[in-house]
């Protein structure tokens, strides 16, 4: 099978993961755009290694790596994201945006936001 | 002999003004014994020291202070007759001084601060006195300058004194500047800064620039001895305590100048046109300052006019070349002066006011002080030099130096070539003196006739009981003195004995001079007779000068007896326009006398005016032009440079939004243009 194939289908799907990453607004499906470009570069991994024969495989052991490192940052992702719906009740990325540096107009918009943060924290 | 001694000469006033500081505030009690003992005991070594030095003895011993890399620093004695007299002067005048200010400042709550800066500046004064280096000497030098600050500024609640403190400071520190270079380049020339050997190689003749390093010398001791152009910081410096003027503008401090002519006479000689610029500087200060002294109002302000001119009689000796009659007259006027200051300062306390117009409407004044007004008299008698107090042998020692120097036989006494004199500057310093000497007795007289003798105010009686406090003339420069004394009750002893004390010499000095083994012994040997021709005609002038201010005040006493009416209420200011108030209430002869020079005599010749107009004013004129270019150009700068960040970092704050896709799509941004970069 010609390289073709697989890098234009590797390329797009890490074109529709950055797409994902960027334009999506619930976390989740952030998250799943991540997967997308992890799991494009894997494809590249696996047909490079079989083009170029490479005795050693150093491409699909890479891969097996990065599935594994995939699935631990999934967890861990998940997991904030299970926090960040907690505390926040929503699960969309422009909203969590605590961590700017806040505008003159949102002044008086964010104390309250911290407010609210720390009474759930306490609840 | 035991160096211990003269160590412990200057070092113990010093340690006595840190003992002084240091238990002031804590222990009141002890300030007034630590300010006295051990002032006095310096001033009994220094007698001891004086004693056992002997005479036609020099002990000269050092020690290297620091390399220096060219000539060594050295902390070492100099010690000849000149040293051993006026230390004795120094300690005799300070220790009164100090026990005078026990009673005058008695309830001054700065009292040990004050007592310790004397102290200390009798220490700083001895060791100038002592130093056997120029560079030891200059460190005594400046810090009698900061003394004399601090003391002159001593009522620093009144603008009065803040102001006369730092005109003081600043007028001493212009003539410090060219001094240090003086001593710089006199090192430099000598190869070294040990006196003795400065003083070896001005006889070899090996000084290279001997005008420029007299000059530059010169500029300070016209600061240090109020010489004119320098002087006009004396007048003013009245504003502080009465002791302090007896003791620094008086006995000690302004003679360092003098003293260090005659130190370094042997220089001075070398340089024919630096003695004619002393003999000029001296001949300006000494007619000048009388003539002021015979308009002013205040009583310290004729002493302070008077120092002044006094001072500009030692310069003119030293300009004769004669440092054996500078010196006599110094030694002679350091007592009378300082008299006549403390009695001033009695006085001062008794009529709670510094003029002599408010004083001369007080009936019973002298009745009220007698202490004072007899020593007074005798000190103003010295001043005159009439025979035979200590005055008369000094001046007269002053005048027979620029006689003889006038003729060309100056009397160096060793010194030096007597040709090294100029004979203008004998004729300068002779023809001035003498006009001066006429002068003098003029203010003299004027001050204690108008002071003392004046005919009781045609007032009524119930005020002629207790005067109220008048107020000083309207247009007379005024040096006043918060005082708290009360009028009423007498001067405490302490007040009244170093008066007496200071009289003996003011009398029986001037004898010391006659027999050329007495004093000349102890100096360079040679004569301090007065001579025949000058005598009779600097007496002759005395009692003229005296005659004439004695007659004026009788014309201008019986003007005021027939013609116009005293008015009922003095300083009630009279219809009569142009008539200043106080030629209606007091016959006063330097009005007579002065004429059309009166009004400018009064305000020292306008030499502050014109000051004020050359150096004060463009210097705030350039102070003014800094400050703005400090307030409105640099600190535009720094302003700048912080509003520039502040608006930088408003513009990456733009950036942080808090949103993790932005910052995704930047980073994403950057890596394809990294890459993009790479690949190109």
């Amino acid at each position: 099978m010609h390289l073709a194939y697989p890098a234009v289908l590797a390329a797009l799907l890490f074109s529709v993961g950055v797409y994902g990453v960027l334009a999506r607004r619930n976390v989740i499906l952030v998250l799943m755009s991540v997967e997308l470009m992890l799991n494009a570069v894997n494809l590249n991994l696996v047909a490079f290694d079989a083009w170029l024969r490479d005795s050693l495989h150093a491409g699909q052991a890479l891969t097996l790596f990065t599935i594994t490192i995939a699935a631990a940052e999934i967890g861990l992702g998940l997991a904030v994201v299970l926090l960040l719906f907690r505390a926040r009740g929503t699960a969309d990325v422009d909203r969590a945006t605590a961590l700017g540096d806040p505008a003159e107009s949102a002044a008086e918009e964010t104390p309250a936001g911290a407010e609210s943060l720390k009474g759930r924290a306490a609840a | 002999m035991n160096l211990a001694l003269p160590v412990l000469v200057p070092a113990l006033p010093a340690l006595g003004a840190a003992a002084t500081l240091a238990t002031g505030r804590k222990v009141p009690g002890l300030a007034r014994p630590l300010a006295v003992v051990p002032v006095a005991v310096s001033a009994v070594l220094a007698l001891v020291v004086a004693v056992q030095l002997g005479t036609g003895q020099v002990l000269d011993t050092g020690t290297r202070l620091t390399p220096t890399g060219g000539p060594d620093i050295s902390l070492g004695f100099y010690l000849d007759g000149y040293s051993s007299l006026i230390s004795v002067l120094v300690g005799l005048v300070a220790t009164c001084v100090q026990v005078y200010s026990t009673a005058y400042l008695k309830d001054d709550p700065r009292y040990p601060s004050y007592a310790a800066l004397v102290s200390l500046f009798t220490a700083a004064m001895l060791l100038v006195v002592y130093s056997g280096d120029l560079i030891v000497l200059l460190v005594g030098w400046e810090v009698m300058g900061i003394c004399s600050y601090f003391l002159i500024g001593h009522h620093w609640e009144t603008a009065d004194a803040r102001s006369a403190s730092l005109k003081a400071f600043l007028v001493t520190k212009l003539g410090d500047v060219p001094f240090l270079f003086g001593i710089f380049l006199l090192g430099a020339d000598a190869g070294s800064f040990r006196i003795p050997d400065v003083l070896a190689a001005a006889t070899d003749g090996r000084i290279a620039h001997p005008t420029l390093v007299a000059l530059l010398l010169l500029a300070g001791v016209a600061g240090k001895s109020a010489q004119f152009p320098l002087h006009t910081w004396l007048p003013d410096a009245m504003a502080g305590p009465t002791p302090v003027s007896a003791l620094i503008h008086a006995a000690t401090m302004v003679a360092a100048g003098i003293y260090l002519v005659a130190r370094l006479l042997p220089v001075f000689l070398l340089s024919g046109a630096a003695l004619v610029v002393l003999a000029v500087m001296a001949a300006v200060t000494m007619i000048g300052s009388a003539l002021c002294a015979l308009a002013q109002d205040d009583l310290k302000r004729v002493l302070a006019y008077s120092t002044v001119g006094q001072l500009g009689y030692m310069a003119g000796a030293l300009a004769s070349g004669d440092r054996e009659a500078s010196v006599f007259h110094l030694v002679s006027h350091g007592a009378f002066k300082a008299l006549l200051f403390l009695a001033a300062g009695v006085v001062i306390h008794a009529a709670h006011t510094n003029s002599i117009a408010a004083m001369s409407r007080m009936p019973g004044l002298r009745k009220r002080v007698p202490d004072a007004y007899w020593t007074m008299g005798i000190g103003l008698v010295a001043l005159i030099g009439l025979p035979p107090f200590s005055g008369f042998f000094s001046k007269e020692a002053v005048l027979t130096a620029a006689e003889h120097a006038a003729n060309g036989d100056a009397m160096t006494n060793g010194v030096g070539p007597a040709s090294a004199v100029p004979q203008a500057a004998g004729w300068i310093v002779l023809v001035s003196a003498a006009l001066t000497v006429l002068l003098t007795a003029a203010y003299s007289a004027r001050l204690f006739l108008v002071a003392f003798h004046s005919p009781a105010p045609l007032v009524t009686a119930g005020t002629a009981a207790a005067p109220e406090p008048l107020d000083h003339e309207a247009d007379a420069p005024y040096s006043p003195e918060p005082d708290e004394a009360d009028p009423a009750t007498a001067e405490p002893p302490a007040m009244r004995w170093p008066l007496w004390v200071l009289a003996i010499p003011t009398m029986a000095f001037g004898i010391v001079g006659v027999r050329s083994d007495w004093l000349p012994a102890l100096l360079d040997g040679g004569s301090l007779r007065p001579s025949g021709v000058t005598a009779v005609t600097g007496t002759g002038l005395a009692v003229v000068g005296a005659l004439l201010a004695y007659g004026a005040w009788r014309s201008a006493t019986a003007r005021l007896g027939a013609g116009r009416p005293a008015p009922a209420v003095p300083g009630r200011v009279p219809e009569q326009a142009g008539a200043p108030a106080a030629e209606v209430i007091v016959g006063d002869p330097g009005r007579t006398l002065l004429g059309p020079l009166f009004g400018p005599a009064r305000h020292g010749f306008g030499v502050d005016r014109l000051y004020s107009a050359l150096f004060v004013r463009p210097v705030t004129a350039a102070a003014q032009l800094v400050r703005f270019l400090d307030r409105e150009v640099v600190e535009t700068y720094v302003r700048g440079s912080g509003a520039g960040a502040n608006l930088l970092g408003r513009a990456v704050r733009l950036a942080q939004t808090g949103n993790v896709q932005t910052y995704l799509s930047a980073l994403l941004a950057g890596v394809v243009l990294l890459a993009v970069l790479v690949a190109v």
